[in-house]
């Protein structure tokens, strides 16, 4: 059997050596020097009061301590609100959201839109891509004022750039071949996308919603740091009073909750592909 | 194939009796579900406010145009820290991140019964857990500042790479393993030559990513106190200063679009 005729032959006695991930010895060298040069820096430029960090444990004690005895009783009234606060704007931004979004999915969609709608489509998402959940909330909250609206709006807003552009992807990607047969019989454009598109990207469309729910509801839990309702006032308030055990049942609940969903999704997403 | 007959046409059906009856209940389900959701939104929102939008928004917007550019001059420093945050943060994360991987993978976890359900716990729970959260409560245990945004990014990106990295080793080719086994090495060998070859284009890949997610993320961080820009942002909104707000957003679009960018390129780079 002959060598590859790639490697070089070995010397008698030299030992192999793993080949290095980065093949170019200059470009490796540079991004080494350049990551230390760099690292050196931001340590210098990070001062951290290591007196404060000391004190701050035992306090961090506390509150890993409290995770063994969550209390859920005393502000139950508070959690349980928050809860569904927080459960209501997750579902009906979803709901809203996905219903905007499938709209302008067949827009950025290059096969199914004309050039100016898909350059609309694509320029909506680029825009609700770039900004984050909490800037457009504190925005939101300035406009309509405090309280779950502001949140639900922030909420759909972000759903529309996630799903939109996965969604547009699937469709870009589908198999010509069906949509075809089917303009062949004399559909119209609605009966196209209905027959056509859709049962092609059906699966897809249920498993990105079911996971941008999962996400929307990860996402409302920080909205009331801002004032766009859900748990997250809740906790704010909780973490401010030193409440840690309060502080750790409403985490533990946004973790079951957090764990539920993704199970679900799991379960839906098997089903329907 | 469902169909009707209406007197001797027949008539195709997407589907039959029973399942558009199914379906049909599906949807009254979950649009009463949407319209008690919305009531319940509706009945906590002051509508006055809502109604008067436009017009704060045109306030809004004309005290926040043009954008105090000189300001700029004080961003560096937080633009600098807010890099600091996302670069040492991912770089803990993965430290981290890696010996949750190996432990949560079903190929190589030492023990499927009692170690992997555990990886799994902390992965599931880090993850949950938005970095806004844990700034939150760093910053109550170790004090506000950059440190306590690095560590919050790090916690929070625990989850992320250790989920899609274990999700990588599970894939690996595990004929290399058996080879690199066969030629009598232990355990580590077998770890350093047979399994990290072949996840680290994988694993660059997921860094890199989680790094320009950590861009985006750390950006806000300052909201809470936890150092960076998001500092400058809150302290501007605190005293209203719009015109200063708007140059702030602007860099921020500015970073995370870079992040991206760069994010993207290295991925096609590796891939």
């Amino acid at each position: 059997m002959s060598a590859p005729s790639t490697a070089a032959p070995l010397p008698i006695g030299q030992p192999w050596r793993k080949p290095p991930f980065i093949k170019r010895p200059w470009l490796r060298w540079t991004l080494i020097i350049g990551f230390i040069a760099y690292l050196i820096a931001a340590f210098l430029t990070i001062d951290v009061n290591w007196s404060r960090v000391y004190d701050g444990l035992e306090r961090g004690k506390q509150f890993v301590l409290a995770f063994t005895s969550p209390d859920f009783t005393s502000r139950s009234g508070d959690i349980w609100e928050g809860m569904i606060e927080s459960i209501v704007m997750t579902v009906a931004a979803s709901v809203v959201g996905i219903a905007i979004s499938i709209p302008i999915a067949l827009g950025a969609a290059r096969n199914v839109a004309p050039l100016p709608i898909y350059l609309i489509c694509r320029s909506i998402i680029a825009v609700s891509r770039a900004l984050q959940e909490i800037i457009v909330a504190i925005l939101l909250v300035a406009i309509f004022g405090f309280g779950p609206l502001a949140g639900f709006l922030t909420l759909s807003f972000a759903t529309i750039g996630f799903l939109s552009k996965l969604l547009a992807e699937d469709i870009e990607s589908m198999d010509r071949v069906q949509a075809e047969a089917i303009k062949a019989s004399g559909a119209k454009w609605t009966q196209w996308i209905n027959y056509g598109v859709q049962p092609q990207v059906m699966p897809r469309l249920i498993g990105l919603s079911i996971y941008r729910v999962d996400i929307n509801f990860r996402e409302s839990a920080i909205l009331g740091l801002v004032g766009a309702g859900g748990i997250g006032a809740t906790l704010n308030t909780a973490f401010d009073r030193y409440e840690y055990d309060t502080a750790a049942a409403i985490l533990i609940s946004i973790i079951v909750i957090v764990m539920a969903l993704e199970y679900l999704s799991g379960v839906i997403r098997a089903r329907v592909q | 194939m469902p169909v009707r007959e209406n007197g001797s046409l027949k008539v195709w059906q997407r589907r039959s009796g029973r399942e558009s009856l199914f379906h049909w209940l599906i949807w009254l389900v979950g649009i009463a579900i949407f319209a008690y959701c919305w009531q319940q939104i509706s009945n906590a929102t002051t509508w006055f406010f809502v109604w008067d939008a436009p017009r704060i928004s045109q306030d809004i917007w004309t005290r926040a145009t043009p954008p105090r550019w000189e300001y700029i001059s004080q961003l560096g420093k937080p633009i600098w820290d807010t890099l600091n945050i996302a670069t040492l943060g991912t770089i803990i994360s993965l430290f981290l991140a890696v010996p949750v991987a190996f432990l949560a993978a079903r190929n190589t976890t030492p023990s499927a019964l009692f170690i992997r359900p555990i990886a799994l716990l902390i992965i599931v729970s880090t993850r949950s857990i938005n970095s806004l959260i844990w700034a939150l409560l760093l910053i109550a245990i170790i004090g506000p500042g950059v440190f306590a945004g690095v560590v919050a990014i790090a916690i929070r990106s625990i989850g992320f790479c250790a989920k899609l990295l274990y999700e990588a080793i599970e894939e690996i080719d595990a004929t290399q393993v058996e080879a690199i086994t066969a030629t009598g090495a232990s355990r580590w060998q077998v770890m350093a030559y047979g399994i990290v070859p072949q996840i680290m284009p994988a694993f660059a890949g997921i860094a890199v990513f989680r790094w320009d997610i950590n861009i985006r993320e750390s950006t806000v961080l300052g909201l809470v106190g936890a150092g960076g820009i998001g500092l400058q942002l809150s302290s501007s909104l605190n005293v209203l200063a719009w015109p200063q707000v708007s140059l702030i957003l602007l860099v921020i679009l500015a970073a995370v679009v870079i992040s991206e960018w760069v994010s993207a390129k290295v991925r096609a780079a590796i891939i």
